[in-house]
């Protein structure tokens, strides 16, 4: 009866080996390592970089353990961090800026792991790697001011543009008030502002002697205002990032509002601030067609040169034609005439009006839109200017496929129109304190797991003996999980570890309490065993289940750490499930299960 | 070996009326110390900056806080922490103007004075923030309470699940009330851990109300009293042996687990004592209370009318 059927017992093995497999790259370690990234599009990490990369590091003297490619990037990997930064530094000096060189650490296990089984060592958080973590919040009512704000000044010049006589526009909050001395005039006022901005709704109302035309964002206008916001500040620190040559950055919405933007590694936080709370400029100029790039690169009086995102240099003016102050937005869409994908761009009442006179006088010639970041310039497009462009909206159009629409817009949002942004929550952990975290971990686990095994094995001889083998299958398909999610490991999630297998043992002491309490009131031993589970198996079940409704609850609710201690939480009762239930029965089955004459079992 | 051999049944229930009182006054003083004194929220919740700095020398806690309140930082806390040569120093919101860019200034300041000062932490924690964590916290809390009672309602009965949930609500007031009383800080590990305990000691009464089940089943004239007291006895040794697992590795959490796990761990070492106790002292009686009986379990059979047939 204390007998599994043959798949059983194969199943059990695989599970274990795949547990071991996936547990292995942990064993091994990380090294320090270089990453090698292109940072523009038309630069491909492939073999050519690859053997550029090794060109220079063999010219440095400088012996790399392995160099390789993978999708994005070349990793060299060496022995101690002296190396690695030197290395970094040759890199970034042999390959110039059209490269990102990064700090990163690389799994010492050996290539088969990751080729084959695709296992990789667990994603170790900021408090055991080092790093920085920024939660950033996004001032949405900032966003909706700013808007509000550049519409008054469009409703200004248009109502001066349609000739209709006004006494007033002004702003109170969210509501934007526009005061006209009679209702005729109102009437008008609103038949034009209607159809010009769809993205308000209007109310009229009289005050005295005076009639009002109230106006509010409609609800949709609000959101996607919003929206935008969010995902203009995401490309921008992005970009930003970059500059900062983190391997493997981590910058994501959280909730409405809000940022969250991890840096492994980083240390200079200070840098860190300055460069993710720097404002982006953008500026329009025209291009230099008069002159060429001499040899060697000479740049005649007057001109600058640009390069755009694929290094294809420009000579461009240097008087400034309008700033991004002046554009209020940028949407991708599409040329109302030929339906080609198209950027839309709309100036304030001030740009629209140096807009016009630049467009006037420079009908058939080229202006440039260049971002200026770090006090280096890029030009994001330089289009052709086809006639004169009146009334402050800007359509940027031709050549250009749907999703560069959609990055000439973000980009020009992203230099111009960024909401403002506070750091709300910085967490910083230096390498020492990361590396101690770790060895504490991983030291109370060690210790805690040892006093559990004696005492297991003193109080139930041969079956505390399987409950400890147990608890290690428990541990080691727990990492393998950990490993194959790449679920980030905090020290949290490393107590939630500890903790899990603290409670794991709950199982096996159940099981085993039950089989001595069956052979005390006689039941043969063979019988005892085979009831011991059964009856254990119900409890078990639903104990581990109360404890998986915290562990979800933490999990919907917890924030950061804490989400990694009830990730472990959750995957821990599951594995132990498992490990208590399925492998300590194999092994009794293949101790016990086997004889058929069963006079006496060693559980103390 | 074999700690436990207990040949009768101890009769828990007839104590029922002594150990309730003692679990309503441990409760008390625990809600008066949390009323009067409150809780030591941790930068987590409250806001605010708080630095871990490293010297190379032994670290003179007395010059640093001076330099600070030379700088304008005159309620920052400074204290060593671990050793001699760490300092944490704590800077409350209100006092920082600054925001995110404090810990730099901080540590500027420290190194005019002596220059291998290193920075070996920094957690920054704005106003916006510490409000949402109360209030994802608050959740949490009443949604596993309201998960637990709900699974026991669905594999035992009502009574059961309004037993374990009172049973260990009272634990977690009562880790609170330590940490009110002595004044720990009380930062989000903690509450993780609080939230942990209170899935890990229904897992106690759990393991009780199986057995009383079975008892009910089995054990068919017995009076309710004594097939609780039969179960809690049969129960106890696995119970003793499992919490003195479970705790040793807690041990090894708190004594080797450094400072950041170290209150994690008490709460935990607090929650494992007091669930033993409530669980098998206090939802035990409280079933007795909520008046559980046979018929929760087995419905009475019918018996078939007989039919006279003309």
């Amino acid at each position: 009866m204390n007998r599994y059927p043959l798949w059983k017992y194969l199943l059990i093995l695989f599970a274990l080996v795949m547990g071991l497999v996936y547990t292995l790259p942990n064993l091994y370690g990380e090294s320090p390592a270089v990453q090698v990234l292109p940072l523009r599009s038309s630069l491909k990490a492939d073999t050519a970089m690859l053997a550029k990369v090794e060109d220079v590091l063999k010219s440095a003297q400088l012996a790399p353990e392995v160099v390789s490619l993978d999708a994005t990037s070349v990793k060299a990997r060496f022995a101690d961090t002296d190396t690695q930064l030197k290395a970094k530094d040759v890199l970034q000096k042999q390959l110039g800026e059209d490269y990102m060189v990064a700090l990163n650490l690389l799994s010492r296990s050996p290539q088969w792991l990751p080729d084959y089984f695709n296992a990789l060592p667990m994603y170790l958080g900021l408090d055991l790697r080092g790093g920085v973590h920024f939660l950033m919040q996004v001032d949405m009512k900032g966003a909706l001011d700013k808007a509000l704000e550049s519409t008054s000044g469009d409703i200004r010049t248009t109502l001066r543009e349609a000739k209709i006589a006004y006494s007033g526009v002004s702003r109170d909050s969210s509501v934007l008030t526009v005061k006209f001395r009679d209702a005729e005039a109102r009437s008008k006022g609103e038949a034009e502002l209607k159809q010009r901005f769809d993205g308000l709704e209007f109310s009229a109302r009289e005050e005295g002697r005076e009639f009002l035309l109230l106006g509010r964002l409609k609800q949709q206008e609000q959101v996607r205002i919003q929206e935008s916001a969010i995902q203009q500040n995401l490309v921008t620190l992005r970009n930003r990032v970059n500059e900062l040559g983190v391997a493997e950055p981590v910058i994501q919405q959280q909730g409405v509002d809000r940022i969250v933007v991890q840096l492994p590694g980083v240390q200079d936080t200070a840098r860190a601030k300055d460069i993710l709370g720097r404002t982006a400029t953008l500026e329009v100029r025209m291009v230099d067609e008069e002159h060429q790039i001499g040899p060697g690169g000479t740049v005649p009086f007057g001109a600058e040169m640009f390069r755009d995102r694929d290094g294809i240099p420009l000579l461009v003016k240097k008087s400034v034609i309008l700033t991004g102050e002046r554009i209020n937005d940028a949407q991708p869409g599409f040329d109302s005439r030929d339906n080609e994908p198209a950027v839309h761009i709309n100036l304030d009442a001030v740009g629209a009006r140096k807009f016009k006179e630049a467009t006037r006088e420079n009908v058939g010639k080229r202006m440039a839109i260049i971002l200026f970041e770090k006090g280096r310039g890029e030009v994001v497009t330089a289009p052709v200017i086809r006639e004169e462009i009146g009334g402050g909206r800007v359509q940027i159009s031709g050549q250009m496929g749907t999703e560069e629409a959609n990055d000439t817009a973000l980009l020009l949002r992203a230099g111009a129109l960024a909401a403002p942004m506070e750091i709300i929550e910085e967490r910083t952990v230096g390498p020492s304190l990361g590396a101690d975290n770790i060895k504490r971990g991983f030291d109370s686990t060690k210790i805690g797991f040892i006093a559990i095994a004696i005492f297991m094995i003193a109080y139930y001889l041969m079956f505390g003996t399987v409950s400890v083998l147990a608890l290690g299958a428990n541990l080691l398909l727990l990492v393998a999980l950990l490993s194959m999610m790449q679920a980030t490991l905090t020290l949290p999630g490393m107590a939630g570890i500890a903790l899990t297998l603290g409670m794991a043992i709950d199982a096996n002491v159940l099981i085993n309490e039950r089989i001595r309490e069956e052979l005390r009131i006689g039941v043969p031993p063979q019988m005892a065993i085979h009831t011991g589970y059964e009856n254990a198996f119900a409890t078990i079940l639903d104990s581990n289940i109360t404890t998986l409704i915290a562990g979800v609850a933490l999990f919907m609710f917890g924030s950061g750490p804490i989400k990694g201690f009830a990730v472990v939480l959750c995957l821990g009762i599951l594995t132990s499930m498992f490990s208590a239930v399925m492998v300590s029965r194999m092994l009794v089955n293949l101790i016990y299960g086997r004889k058929a004459r069963l006079n006496k079992v060693a559980i103390g | 070996m074999e700690f436990f051999k207990i040949k009768k049944d101890i009769p828990f229930m007839s104590y029922g009326k002594v150990t309730t009182s003692i679990s309503l006054v441990t409760f008390l003083l625990a809600v008066f110390f949390l009323a009067t004194k409150g809780l030591n929220f941790g930068v987590d919740f409250t806001g605010g900056t708080v630095m871990e700095v490293h010297y190379a020398q032994p670290a003179d806690v007395n010059k640093v806080r001076e330099q600070l309140t030379g700088v304008g930082l005159k309620d920052a806390l400074v204290q060593n922490f671990g050793s001699s040569q760490d300092v944490l120093i704590q800077v409350p919101l209100k006092q920082n103007t600054m925001g995110a860019k404090l810990s730099e200034y901080v540590v500027e300041t420290l190194r005019q004075q002596d220059a291998s000062v290193e920075l070996r932490r920094v957690e920054f924690v704005g106003p916006q923030v510490g409000k949402d964590l109360v209030e994802n916290g608050a959740m949490a809390l009443l949604l596993v309470s309201l998960g637990i009672v709900g699974y026991l309602w669905m594999r035992f009965e009502w009574k059961f699940g309004l037993a374990a949930i009172i049973a260990n609500l009272h634990d977690v007031v009562i880790i609170l009330g330590f940490f009110s009383f002595f004044q720990w800080e009380f930062s989000l590990s903690v509450l993780a851990a609080v939230l942990a305990v209170l899935g890990y000691s229904v897992n106690e009464s759990v393991v009780v109300f199986d057995r009383i089940r079975e008892n009910f089943r089995k054990m068919r004239k017995t009076e309710v009293a004594h097939i609780i007291d039969n179960a809690i006895t049969r129960t106890m040794s696995r119970t003793i042996i499992t919490h003195a697992s479970t705790q040793m590795m807690v041990f090894a959490m708190l004594f080797l687990g450094g400072e950041t796990l170290h209150f994690f761990a008490m709460a935990l070492t607090i929650g494992i004592m007091f669930s033993i106790y409530s669980s098998v002292l206090v939802a035990s009686p409280l079933l007795m209370m909520f008046g559980v009986s046979r018929e929760d379990f087995i419905k009475p059979e019918k018996t078939e009318a007989e039919e006279v047939l003309p």
